[in-house]
C-alpha cells in the first residue's frame, strides 16, 4: 500500500490498465447500443446528442464502437506478445544455457528480424496471404521475438555465473534442468516488466495495421480502423478522430507507467 | 581500428544478404505465389503455368534467388506488375519525399528533445522535470497518424494555415514543398522526440557528476558553459545510439503519416502495392528498407567507435 502511495505513476498506470481490461470485458456481454447496428437519421452525431459519445457516419453508437474495440485491440495485442515472448524467452534461455556458435547465429539472426518493421512485415504478409487478424498477430509477435530474446540472453547469462549455478553444475545437474530450476525463475521479473511495456507497443502497431486496413476483418470495430473512417469527416466531425487515438494514447500510456511501476517495484535493488 | 571497421563491414553485408535470403523464402512459402497473384483466381491452370514458365517460376529456389540478388546488385529490381516500369526507379522518384521528410522529422526531434532533455536534467525534480516527463510519457504513448490527424483538424480544417495533405512536388517550389512536409514531420517527430529527451535527461544527469564536468566548474567557468560544452557533448552518445535504434520506427511511422498526408513517397508506394497486390514493390520496399536499417545499425557502431576512444581497445 504504502508503495502505491510513493510511486503516483504505478498507480495510475495500474488504474488505466485494469479500467482498460474490464471495459474490455464488459464490452463481451454488453454494450450501450450495438457497435454495428447503423442508423442513418441519427449519422455523425456530436458526443451527448446521440448516444454517450456521438455516432459515425452510418449512425453507429462510438461509444459501443470503442468499447468492442478495447476489446480487439486488446486480445489480438495480447496474443501476438503471448507468442512473441513465450517464443523469444525459450530462444534466450536454450541459447544462454549452450552458448558458442549457437549465440553468434542466433543473435545475428535476432538482427535481421529486427530489422524489419512490423509495419511492413504485415503489408508483404498481406500481399500474399490477405489482411486479416491472423497476418496482425503474427507480424506483431515475429518482430517480439528478437526483442524477448534478448533480453532473457543477456538476463540469462548473468545468472549463469552466479555461484549458486556453479554449485549446481559442481553437483552434477544438467543445463536443463538449471535453466528451469534457477535461471526462468530469477529472470521472471524482467520479463513480466518487458510484457507489459511491449503490450503497450503492440497496442500502437496494430492500430497502425488497422488503420491501413490491415487488421481485423471489415465489419469490426477496431480504433485504428475507426481512425481511418474518421479521415472523411476531419472538418465535419472531428470527435470521431479524436476519441479512437485518446483510446489508444491512454492505453499505451498506462501500460507504459505500469511497466515502469513494475519494474521498481520488482526490482529491489533500485529502490531508493 | 580499420581492422575493426573492415570486420564490421563484412558482418553488415553478411547480415543484408541473410536479410534477402529471408525474404525472398518466406514470400516462396507462402501460399500464393506472384503468377498467380497476377492472374487472380479465376485463372486457367494452362495460363498459369506459362506465365509461372515465363516469369521463371518453375525454376528452383537457389536457382531463382541468384538470378533475383545479381539483378538487384546491378540496381535491377524487377518490375512493377501494376506500373510496369523497374522498381528501382519508382523506390527513388518516391525518395525524393521520404528522405526530405525523415530528416526534417529528425531535425524537429532533436531540437525538441536537446534542450527539454538538459533543462530537464538540470533541474531534476523541478518544474521543468515533471513537465518534460508528462511530455514524454504522453508523446511515447500517442500514435504518430493519430498527432498527424490532430493537427489536420487545427492548423488545416479549422486555422486553414496549412495543406491537410497532398504534395505539390519539388519543381512546383521549396517553399510549397517545405509546407506540405511541415505537418506531417511534426507528426513524426513528437513521438520520437519524447524518447530522445528521456535519453538526452537521464545520459546529462550521468555525465554531470563525472570528474571532467567538475574540473570544468572548478576552473571557473560558467554552469552554463561547463554543461553545454563538457557535459552534453558527451551525453549525446546514447542519443546517438537511440536515434538508430528508433530508425525502425521511423520507418513505420513514415509509412502511416504518408497515408495520412497523401504524400508520394516510399511509404505511400507500399501502401498502394499493398492494394494492388503488386508483391514485386512490395518486397523490394521490405528490402530497401530492411537494408537501411542495417546500414543505420552499421553507422552507429561506427559513431560510437569514432566518439568514443575507450571503445576501440576493448572489442573483439
Amino acid at each position: 500500500m504504502t508503495f502505491l502511495m510513493r510511486r503516483p505513476t504505478f498507480s495510475i498506470g495500474l488504474v488505466i490498465t485494469l479500467t482498460l481490461i474490464a471495459i474490455a470485458l464488459v464490452s463481451l456481454v454488453w454494450t450501450p447500443m450495438s457497435p454495428t447496428k447503423m442508423q442513418i437519421v441519427h449519422k455523425l452525431k456530436p458526443p451527448l446528442a446521440q448516444g454517450f459519445l456521438g455516432t459515425d457516419q452510418f449512425g453507429r453508437d462510438v461509444a459501443s464502437m470503442l468499447m468492442v474495440g478495447a476489446w480487439n485491440s486488446l486480445s489480438t495485442s495480447l496474443l501476438a506478445v503471448a507468442i512473441g515472448a513465450t517464443l523469444g524467452t525459450g530462444v534466450g534461455v536454450i541459447v544462454a544455457a549452450i552458448r558458442g556458435v549457437t549465440e553468434t547465429i542466433v543473435m545475428r539472426v535476432c538482427d535481421i528480424i529486427f530489422a524489419v518493421p512490423p509495419i511492413l512485415s504485415a503489408m508483404l504478409l498481406g500481399a500474399f496471404i490477405g489482411s486479416g487478424r491472423f497476418t496482425a498477430i503474427i507480424a506483431i509477435a515475429v518482430f517480439m521475438v528478437p526483442v524477448f530474446a534478448r533480453l532473457t540472453l543477456g538476463a540469462a547469462r548473468q545468472i549463469w555465473t552466479r555461484d549458486y549455478v556453479t554449485a549446481a553444475i559442481g553437483m552434477g545437474r544438467n543445463r536443463a534442468k538449471i535453466t528451469v530450476v534457477h535461471v526462468l525463475p530469477n529472470i521472471a521479473n524482467q520479463i513480466i516488466v518487458q510484457v507489459t511495456i511491449q503490450l503497450g507497443l503492440a497496442i500502437l502497431t496494430e492500430a497502425g495495421l488497422s488503420f491501413l486496413g490491415l487488421g481485423m476483418p471489415l465489419g469490426a470495430p477496431t480504433w485504428g480502423r475507426m481512425l481511418s473512417d474518421a479521415q472523411t469527416f476531419l472538418g465535419q466531425a472531428p470527435w470521431l478522430a479524436l476519441l479512437p487515438g485518446l483510446a489508444i494514447a491512454l492505453a499505451v500510456m498506462g501500460l507504459n507507467m505500469l511497466g515502469d511501476g513494475l519494474r521498481d517495484l520488482l526490482d529491489p535493488r533500485d529502490q531508493t | 581500428m580499420i581492422a575493426l571497421i573492415f570486420r564490421r563491414f563484412a558482418g553488415l553485408i553478411v547480415t543484408l544478404l541473410l536479410v534477402s535470403a529471408i525474404i525472398f523464402a518466406v514470400m516462396d512459402l507462402l501460399p500464393g505465389d506472384p503468377a498467380s497473384v497476377i492472374l487472380g483466381t479465376s485463372a486457367s491452370p494452362d495460363t498459369l503455368a506459362a506465365l509461372q514458365k515465363e516469369m521463371g517460376l518453375d525454376q528452383p529456389l537457389v536457382v531463382r534467388y541468384v538470378a533475383w540478388l545479381g539483378g538487384v546488385l546491378q540496381g535491377d529490381f524487377g518490375n512493377s506488375y501494376t506500373y510496369g516500369v523497374p522498381v528501382a526507379g519508382l523506390i527513388a522518384e518516391r525518395l525524393s519525399v521520404t528522405v526530405p521528410l525523415a530528416l526534417m522529422a529528425v531535425f524537429l526531434s532533436i531540437a525538441l528533445a536537446i534542450p527539454l532533455g538538459v533543462q530537464a536534467a538540470r533541474h531534476q525534480n523541478g518544474a521543468w522535470d515533471v513537465f518534460s516527463g508528462l511530455f514524454s510519457h504522453v508523446s511515447i504513448a500517442v500514435p504518430a497518424f493519430w498527432v498527424g490527424l490532430l493537427l489536420i483538424i487545427l492548423f488545416s480544417t479549422t486555422l486553414g494555415w496549412l495543406p491537410a495533405g497532398g504534395f505539390p512536388g519539388w519543381d512546383a517550389g521549396v517553399v510549397e514543398s517545405l509546407k506540405a512536409l511541415f505537418l506531417p514531420a511534426v507528426a513524426l517527430a513528437l513521438p520520437q522526440a519524447g524518447v530522445l529527451m528521456r535519453v538526452t535527461r537521464s545520459a546529462v544527469l550521468e555525465v554531470m557528476n563525472e570528474d571532467f564536468v567538475r574540473t570544468a566548474r572548478a576552473k571557473g567557468l560558467s554552469e552554463q558553459t561547463a554543461l553545454w560544452r563538457h557535459a552534453v557533448p558527451n551525453a549525446l552518445i546514447p542519443v546517438v545510439t537511440m536515434l538508430g535504434l528508433q530508425f525502425t520506427f521511423l520507418i513505420a511511422g513514415a509509412v502511416l503519416v504518408e497515408n495520412v498526408f497523401n504524400l508520394p513517397g516510399v511509404g505511400r508506394l507500399a501502401y498502394q502495392a499493398l492494394s494492388q497486390r503488386d508483391v514485386v514493390v512490395m518486397q523490394d520496399v521490405v528490402l530497401f528498407f530492411s537494408g537501411l536499417v542495417i546500414l543505420m545499425n552499421f553507422l552507429v557502431d561506427l559513431a560510437y567507435l569514432v566518439i568514443d576512444p575507450r571503445l576501440r581497445a576493448g572489442v573483439r
